[in-house]
């Protein structure tokens, strides 16, 4: 019935009814199409002309050209926290990846109990760093924490103070970021272990390679693709990271861990400098393309190639 | 005779060795996976004891203790009566303020989210894929980029302060995500299915509740969780667009940890804390075996 009435109207040529019908999609994807190109595009140029300009508390539009940028790399609150940026990233996403791939190859030996190893190490991922910082506040704490603990089950020398350290603040921020991401690194690598062709890991033994070998040589290298999916997701975590700091060290002692995020923030909303704030936002896009664009032409690259062979 | 006792003896210690080492092979990973597992659930431990302990025990024993005596007035003041920046109403009505943002943006952005993986992935036209590139830059744009044009279109629509500027915010933020996740995942879908199905005269709606929908629950619980756990824990938009009673409860806890207070109330934040915490560490019991899959089914390729 329906059939026959379609074949009627394509006879007739595209109704009104049908050409309704095959723009449905299109219509269906507009309001989220407007909202994300705004969100993506008119957004940014919005906050790179603000950086231009001479706002100050409020939004203006007179235009001064790149002096904010001049006047944010010449603060050393801004340097510092540029410099810690680049330091936590690197610290983080290693030494996550390092943990993950650990936890996942040690639970991929047919261990007991598997699905309440990963419960345990999934967990922190739930959680806000708004939570996580402000409880591993107070393990750093040095007069109730764990140096507190420690002294008192007798040794009374031990020091372990990271967030009153201002050289060693970053590192707290670094461990506690860890603890909370390693998770998703070890999920993701062990769904990646799971998908490795048993007959390649048998003719590996078979070829008599011993279990560190077949891991170095046979199951690491056909996981890669999955280092890198991990490596971006966590490097633009890494980017974003504000509410750890807010919570953990609010940027010290002094002024030894602040980060992008929190700078703009403050340049923001509590000193009433948007341009200048804005410009921060700008950086930090910046600092975000150096890892993304190198990763879309990786992507490129794979599919192409991929489809080269096939 | 002579020979099997050879072999046995010949055996023997090669069967003696390789079990040995089976041994300290586990030894080894199980000892590898406990300390991990002490440090990850270390803190959990703490937060929930000290939510128990008296605060006299605490400040006199230190953080890190097994509970002497429980109590329960921590929890009962994080929840109704402790003072957060002048007003003595605990954290109900944030706890709330975030249920009524994360509900609804949860399941706007989610639904948006399968529309568009929908279309984009089975419903492809001329720029389609180009589309799609420019939708995902969304989930990597870093929140304060956006900040100063958002405070602008809250202030002008009437939504500065209100659940429903957040709301809105995080349907556009979430949108790309779900986008993301959801394509990924039905271009796994084989296209003969949704091609037969147009043969047989079903349209647009007709295949996307026929077809697409039954399939789509791995990656439904996905942004779900996604959405629901990112919603949750947000503090960047929460500090910037909501103050005070109208905080959601994730900006509130920051500003009450770091709110200066000198003699600090661990019990009380402790209680406060959880509650804080509870909702989205259920979805994750419940869901993060699914969550796990569904996300390695599609959603990071």
């Amino acid at each position: 019935m329906t059939q026959a009435t379609g074949l009627a109207e394509a006879a007739a040529g595209p109704t009104l009814r049908e050409r309704l019908a095959r723009a449905v999609p299109i219509i269906v994807l507009a309001p989220s199409l407007l909202a994300s190109f705004v969100y993506v595009f008119v957004f940014a140029i919005w906050t790179f002309y603000i950086s231009l300009s001479n706002s100050s508390l409020l939004p203006s539009y007179g235009f001064v050209g790149f002096g904010h940028y001049a006047t944010l790399w010449r603060n050393t609150r801004w340097k510092i926290a540029y410099s810690n940026l680049f330091l936590y990233s690197a610290l983080y996403v290693t030494l996550a990846i390092l943990v993950g791939l650990g936890l996942a190859i040690a639970i991929d030996q047919r261990v007991r109990g598997e699905a309440i190893w990963r419960t345990i190490f999934l967990y922190p991922l739930a959680v806000s760093f708004a939570v996580t910082g402000t409880v591993w506040a107070w393990l750093y704490s040095p007069n109730a924490g764990i140096e507190f603990l420690v002294r008192s089950l007798g040794w009374t020398d031990f020091t372990f103070r990271l967030t009153t350290d201002r050289n060693l603040a970053i590192y707290a921020i670094v461990a506690t970021g860890i603890w909370q991401s390693s998770g998703f690194a070890m999920a993701l690598f062990l769904a990646g272990l799971r998908s490795v062709d048993p007959d390649l890991v048998k003719a590996a033994q078979i070829d008599g390679a011993g279990p560190f070998r077949t891991y170095r040589k046979v199951i690491i290298p056909t996981i890669a693709p999955i280092f890198v999916a991990v490596a971006v997701v966590l490097l633009q975590f890494a980017i974003k990271t504000f509410d750890l700091v807010a919570a953990l060290t609010q940027g010290g002692p002094g002024i030894s861990t602040q980060f992008p995020a929190n700078y703009v923030y403050d340049l923001m909303f509590q000193r009433g400098q948007i341009a200048e704030g804005a410009a921060g936002a700008m950086m930090m896009l910046a600092a975000l393309a150096v890892v993304m664009v190198p990763y879309g032409l990786w992507l490129v690259w794979r599919r192409r190639r991929e489809s080269g062979h096939g | 005779m002579v020979d099997a006792t050879l072999k046995a003896i010949e055996a023997d210690p090669a069967e003696a060795l390789a079990s040995r080492r089976y041994f300290l092979g586990r030894l080894g990973v199980y000892s590898f996976l406990s300390l991990f597992a002490f440090i990850y659930l270390l803190p959990l431990f703490v937060v929930v004891a000290n939510s128990f302990r008296p605060l006299p025990e605490i400040i006199q024993n230190g953080l890190i203790g097994i509970p002497h005596s429980f109590s329960f007035g921590a929890w009962g003041q994080a929840w109704s009566s402790y003072c957060v920046s002048g007003t003595c109403e605990g954290m109900h009505r944030n706890f709330f303020n975030s249920l009524e943002m994360t509900i609804p943006a949860t399941i706007i952005s989610t639904m948006l989210g399968l529309m568009n993986g929908y279309i984009l992935s089975k419903w492809r036209f001329p720029g389609s894929d180009l589309i799609f590139t420019c939708m995902t830059f969304g989930v990597f744009i870093p929140g304060q980029l956006s900040l100063l044009p958002w405070a602008f279109i809250l202030g002008h629509v009437g939504l500065a302060n209100t659940i429903g500027g957040l709301v809105l915010i995080h349907c556009v933020q979430g949108t790309s995500f779900t986008t993301l996740f959801c394509r990924n995942y039905y271009v796994g879908i084989p296209d003969d299915l949704i091609k037969a199905a147009r043969i047989d005269g079903a349209g647009f709606w007709r295949i996307f509740f026929k077809i697409i929908l039954p399939l789509s629950p791995p990656i439904l619980i996905v942004s779900v969780i996604w959405q629901f756990t990112g919603i949750w824990n947000d503090y960047l938009f929460g500090v910037v667009f909501s103050s005070g009673r109208g905080q959601p409860i994730t900006a509130s806890l920051i500003g009450m940890a770091s709110g200066g207070v000198n003699v600090r109330v661990y019990d009380v934040m402790s209680a406060a804390v959880l509650i804080g915490a509870i909702p989205p560490l259920l979805i994750y019991f419940f869901g993060g075996k699914y969550f796990v899959r569904g996300l390695t089914q599609g959603a990071i390729k």
